[in-house]
């Protein structure tokens, strides 16, 4: 059975020429970049090509990229150095919609006598800029703050945060791993100290990650040990991943506009496909202002893991927000954030695509789609009389 | 990704008995929308010999849920209601070959349903569940379910009655009475009592340092977490008035988190504090 992916959010397709440009480092150069010797010195030239190739992507300067091992890493890091930096400062904002890489870290920093807020969100994800200029005060070590959410792709006003803050000189970190490479992100423009990405999410493997530091940031490493990383990162350099991610962000950068014009017409495609042939189906998140590749929708009725394993019948992936997918009961926090209603979020399902999806893939999930969701209503003791008036057509 | 039998699959991808019974002879129904899992399911009987004709069922609910209810009434088909009210939520379980440790709340819920359906058959009055006292307030799961359950599948860990019952499996400020409520199951003759001694009396300024210290360093990050806050305003003897701030002042939740508040301090300060809101 074919795979048919819309799960690119959760983690994506290795590229082939990225694969290939890593399988030398493993086999033939497998030196120590740290080494005197030239077997070592050249992997070590490598990396600083590899370190180019993500500055360039993000407009950043090569000296101002750090490799880590994954984005949780890199956001670790990122609020430990302020914290480090800054050691009276106790306060800490942050959204309620975040990754938990950055969300349990703040709530374990809470537990260890740091405050911190946690902004809410509308019912569309978006940010409330009110409360966070309510939260602002002389305390804060670190303002943490995604650039686009993960479940919902919807998109923080990054820039103009990072205005507010500059002018208080506080620290602005963006966990920016969902919308590097899925959206031209450029850090010269961009108000932000400290920034996020991560290659799973943009085709190189996983198990790679870097965190931005401007220039002029104060800076603590989060993992001490060795000189690596201009001593901001101890460890032996990952290096054929390293490479993966440098030539991942090459392509990034060259394809960049096209991938969203693609992906963007692919993901309205199928939107409009299931919104029309499913009734009582809505779209989680502000539609304006959103990834090009994410789609999140909640068909009332339906239980979301059911729906993902009728859909992995068919060789579909996707995910959901609903409680029986967390492994931990609990629907999904984004949507609870958002208020969406619990019936909804239960049966929430989100798409996400990439460069990789074709255009008979989208068409074969609005063939079965219907189908499913027709089907699942018919067990459920819910909404049946809705569904008897206005049919699923299949 | 759950690791399902086979069987599992079956029953999810093919569901026997969907449906309502016209003009049923027992109608159980458990769990809600909410919960993210409820069943109901309808029984003919034959009044003579009591026995079950036709058994069917509506589940909203995940794999295993939909799975655990097509089993169940599988099993029900053929047998009297006395053979029914034998059918263990372990019964449901076995014949699917096992269901995941998180997923075995499923099989709980069959068994509930069935119970419901065989008290209704009999005319018994519908229990209302939200007459018990209830311990899990996220999942709605009672008292009097939990040492059900606890006993009927030898759970002895708290884990084991979230992964059972969902209890405990979302915000987690029960797991201390789950675990009181499991010690009250297993142990004969201690009764259930939340250890609450405090050896000395504390001075009057010692109390009140422990509760600011309490609300500082546990509730306050706790409702903080969640948007809200608190703030001590003043404490009177044994009364302690606090307001709440930020998202807390709207939370249709403020009654819940007032007598949470007064758990803790209860617990850790004196049986005789009382939390008041200004």
């Amino acid at each position: 059975m074919n795979t048919l992916y819309f799960d690119n959010n959760a983690t994506t397709q290795v590229a082939q020429e990225v694969l290939d440009s890593m399988l030398p480092y493993f086999r033939d150069y497998y030196g120590n970049p740290s080494s005197m010797h030239t077997f070592g010195g050249q992997v070590y030239r490598r990396i600083e090509e590899a370190r180019e190739q993500v500055a360039l992507l993000i407009g950043a300067e090569p000296d101002e990229i750090i490799f880590t091992s994954c984005g949780t890493e890199s956001d670790n890091t990122a609020i430990m150095s302020a914290i480090e930096t800054n050691p009276p400062k106790k306060h800490i904002i942050t959204t309620k919609v975040e990754h938990p890489a950055v969300l349990n870290f703040c709530k374990n920093l809470g537990r260890k006598g740091y405050r911190v807020t946690y902004l809410p969100v509308d019912n569309k994800g978006r940010l409330e800029i009110e409360s966070f200029l309510r939260a602002i005060d002389d305390d804060l070590a670190i303002v943490s703050i995604m650039y686009a959410n993960n479940e919902t792709g919807v998109i923080f006003p990054i820039e103009k945060i990072g205005h507010i803050l500059k002018e208080r000189k506080v620290v602005f970190h963006t966990d920016a791993v969902q919308i590097v490479g899925k959206l031209p992100v450029n850090v010269k423009d961009l108000p932000v100290d400290m920034l996020t990405l991560s290659g799973h999410k943009i085709h190189a493997p996983k198990g790679i990650g870097a965190l931005y530091v401007r220039k002029g940031t104060r800076f603590y490493p989060y993992i001490i040990g060795g000189h690596q990383e201009n001593g901001r990162r101890a460890g032996t350099e990952n290096v054929a991943f390293i490479i993966g991610l440098g030539k991942a962000c090459e392509i990034a950068a060259k394809s960049i506009q096209k991938e969203i014009n693609f992906v963007k017409k692919l993901r309205d495609k199928l939107e409009k496909g299931l919104l029309n042939n499913c009734p009582d189906a809505s779209i989680n998140g502000d539609r304006e202002n959103r990834l090009p590749n994410t789609s999140n929708i909640s068909f009332a009725f339906v239980e979301g893991e059911a729906v993902l394993l009728r859909l992995n019948e068919y060789g579909i992936c996707a995910s959901s927000g609903s409680a029986c997918t967390s492994g931990s009961l609990e629907p999904s926090h984004v949507l609870r954030a958002m208020g969406v209603r619990n019936t909804a979020i239960h049966g929430s399902v989100r798409f996400s695509l990439s460069r990789y999806n074709q255009e008979e893939e989208v068409n074969k999930v609005i063939e079965v789609m219907p189908g499913i969701i027709k089907d699942l209503r018919l067990i459920s003791p819910f909404g049946r009389e809705r569904l008897m008036g206005k049919r699923c057509s299949t | 990704m759950w690791n399902y039998t086979e069987k599992v699959k079956d029953h999810f991808l093919h569901p026997r008995n969907v449906g309502e019974i016209e003009n049923p002879d027992a109608v159980g129904i458990i769990g809600n929308i909410v919960c993210g899992d409820a069943l109901k399911i309808t029984l003919k009987v034959d009044k003579k010999t009591h026995k079950i004709i036709d058994a069917k069922f509506q589940t909203f609910g995940c794999a295993s849920a939909i799975a655990s209810s097509s089993v169940l009434t599988e099993l029900l088909k053929g047998k009297t209601i006395e053979e029914a009210q034998e059918i263990s939520n372990q019964d449901i379980a076995d014949y699917l070959g096992g269901l995941p440790e998180e997923k075995m709340h499923c099989s709980v819920m069959g068994r509930e349903a069935l119970e419901e359906a065989i008290k209704n058959y009999k005319g018994e009055i519908q229990p209302i569940e939200l007459q018990e006292k209830i311990v899990c307030k996220c999942f709605n799961v009672s008292e009097e379910k939990i040492r059900k359950v606890a006993q009927e599948n030898h759970l002895t860990t708290v884990e084991e009655i979230t992964n059972f019952t969902k209890a405990g499996g979302a915000c987690g400020s029960c797991l201390g009475e789950i675990e009181a409520i499991l010690k009250d199951v297993w142990s004969i003759k201690e009764p259930i009592k939340i250890e609450t001694s405090s050896p000395k009396k504390l001075t009057n300024l010692q109390k009140i340092a422990l509760i600011q210290d309490i609300l500082e360093r546990e509730i306050r990050p706790r409702l903080q977490a969640d948007g809200g806050d608190i703030e001590l305003i003043d404490i009177e003897g044994n009364k302690v008035i606090v307001g709440f701030r930020a998202m807390c002042v709207s939370c249709p939740m403020g009654g819940i988190t007032l007598k949470s508040i007064e758990d803790k301090l209860r617990e850790v300060v004196g049986e005789e504090i009382m939390v008041v809101e200004e």
